[in-house]
């Protein structure tokens, strides 16, 4: 056995046990980070800090939630808005918290790819993350099913449809999902189960191995620099503090990133108590029927584009690209062939690039938004199909012939 | 002595490998069968419905296995379709009521004699048939139908729904 000292502190029992200093220094105190960066480097703990919330939320709203088919409706509508004390903050603060949510996600995500953060050295972030992304779409997808409206019947029918392959008619598979042949009492419980326990630890475990791909590599910075952070570090430690290109994680970039989050959770909260709306479908509060399509059915706003992706085309094409479109940007460390780590305003046509995806992405929120029957705009929907489809291919040709920028420029 | 020992460990190693696997399978099979519907949700899926009290270009609904079941009873002008399912002299299109699309249910439109989707735009004729060139690939499915008199049996398939099936005009 090992041999123990008699401990001074309780910092110096724990230590012995587990070895808290060194794992303070790991994770905290010598994890270093970048200077040269700016707010938007704060979105990663803004976004752990909104999971967060939405977890609390959640515990309570577990109280009173009741997923069968006869109560669910209700157990939301009446009983938690109405009854339960305080029922309703809760609601307002996971529904508005599941959509800013991926507002955060998606400007996290155009950060790293205007600033190169996903490659050499740095892909398994990107991948972590987007394999995050997927489960947060699984996790939105599984909870908004939860309240049993008209929006919740509909969106759970048309998705799970799309596992029936288009020409494959695998309506075997779908019944499989869904447990029963429309969505029913079945479907709602298994979704519960996804969206309370399954897919949340693997949205836990997956923010641990985003956390550990980041560790080696280092956060990226405004410049793409190559830092040297033993070197960094080492003036830090020896007490040149201005000299040293890095700070530690703790104290020093939490507290920035608390002030980001200060700023970020203002708005939130303005949200929650006076705006709420946005975030609450209005066909939603109609309970479910299974005889009767709501008008005009539209996912909520973070999954419009890809749904104006699968619109314009036929059946089988229409999957197809929308199949491409779910996994297109994992592959972006690969498509994308140039050595350069440097923000997109000085990589060329990459700049061009980048900011054509942005406007293609908002044209396809936009328009998937709008009813099917107007034929500008689907046209429009059309183009900025084909434009996303595209812009894959144009990013090899693109970085392949890229000028190559010298160190330290 | 050492190979020998090595010999056992992998022998050991792939016996637990081996077990393992094998727990895994049927682990995964329970899985699999724990998320099939259920006897009783199969069960009910039977219903039997009435078409005497149908009136020409009024569009009933009905209600099978959760889905929504067109009747609409033809008016001599509408077009014949193989399609059809035809009782005495009275000619009906009858149809699961959900677009082949993505499954929403189209609405019909009585002036215009045609059902319109409101997800993506599909349009079908009164014989179910989609419209070319819009999303829906291919027609209105028709439920598995025994004839019982004036009555439909859905769920269960009779010589005229074993009929269409062979021909290819339901799937």
């Amino acid at each position: 056995m090992a041999h123990f000292e008699k401990a001074n502190s309780l910092n110096e029992w724990l230590d012995q046990r587990i070895g808290l200093n060194t794992l303070k220094k790991v994770l905290n105190t010598e994890y270093w980070i970048p200077k040269d960066i700016n707010f938007l480097w704060a979105m990663g703990m803004v976004l752990a800090a909104t999971f967060g919330l939405l977890v609390i939320s959640g515990i309570f709203l577990l109280m009173y939630y009741k997923p069968d088919t006869n109560l669910a409706f209700d157990s939301v509508n009446y009983t938690i808005m109405s009854e339960v004390g305080y029922g309703w903050l809760w609601r307002h603060i996971h529904g508005v918290g599941a959509s800013i949510v991926f507002l955060i996600i998606y400007i996290h995500m155009f950060t790293g790819i205007y600033y190169g953060s996903y490659k050499r050295g740095r892909e398994l972030i990107w991948l972590s993350g987007m394999a995050l992304f997927v489960a947060f779409s699984a996790e939105a997808f599984s909870g908004y099913m939860l309240p049993w409206g008209q929006m919740s019947y509909w969106a759970g029918m048309v998705i799970t449809n799309l596992f029936s392959g288009g020409s494959l008619e695998a309506y075997g598979l779908v019944e499989w999902i869904r447990g029963d042949y429309v969505p029913g009492d079945a479907f709602l419980t298994r979704f519960f189960m996804l969206h309370v326990l399954l897919i949340p630890l693997v949205i836990i475990g997956l923010i641990v191995l985003h956390f550990g791909t980041l560790r080696l590599p280092h956060v990226n910075n405004q410049e793409g620099a190559d830092i040297d952070f033993k070197e960094a570090a080492e003036l830090y430690k020896a007490g040149k503090k201005k000299e040293s290109k890095v700070i530690p994680f703790s104290p020093v970039f939490l507290s920035k990133d608390v002030f980001v989050m200060g700023v970020y959770f203002i708005l939130f909260f303005y949200l929650v108590f006076y705006n709420f709306d946005f975030a609450m479908d209005p066909v939603n509060f109609d309970p479910a029927d299974g005889l009767k399509t709501p008008a005009h059915i539209y996912p909520e706003w973070y999954f419009l584009w890809s749904y104006e992706i699968l619109r314009p085309f036929g059946k089988d094409a229409g999957l197809i690209a929308f199949g491409i479109a779910q996994i297109a940007l994992f592959f972006l460390p690969f498509i994308d062939r140039s050595p350069n780590v440097a923000p997109a305003h000085k990589r060329g046509l990459f700049v061009v690039w980048f900011w054509v995806l942005v406007i293609d992405m908002i044209v396809l929120t936009a328009m998937g938004k709008l009813p099917p029957t107007d034929p500008t705009f689907a046209l429009i929907g059309e183009i900025a199909a084909w434009t996303f489809l595209a812009l894959g291919p144009v990013l090899v040709l693109i970085t392949m012939f890229e000028k190559k920028i010298g160190k330290g420029a | 002595m050492e190979e020998e020992k090595k010999g056992r460990r992998d022998f050991l190693g792939m016996a637990l490998g081996a077990c393992a696997a094998v727990g895994g399978v049927g682990a995964l099979y329970a899985a699999k069968r724990t998320w099939d519907p259920l006897p009783s949700v199969k069960a009910a899926g039977f219903t039997t419905i009435d078409l005497s009290a149908a009136q020409p270009n009024e569009l009933v609904v009905e209600k099978w296995r959760g889905k929504p079941i067109f009747v609409l009873k033809k008016t001599p002008q509408m077009k014949e379709n193989p399609r059809d399912i035809v009782i005495g002299s009275d000619r009906f299109l009858v149809t699961i009521g959900l677009c082949t699309h993505l499954g929403c249910i189209p609405a019909y439109q009585k002036d215009n004699l045609l059902f319109f989707c409101a997800c993506h735009g599909g349009k079908f004729d009164t014989s179910g048939i989609n419209e070319p060139g819009l999303p829906p690939p291919s027609p209105l499915e028709i439920p598995p139908f025994k004839i019982d008199g004036t009555k439909l049996v859905l769920g269960e398939e009779g010589p005229e729904y074993k009929a269409m099936l062979a021909a290819g005009i339901t799937v």
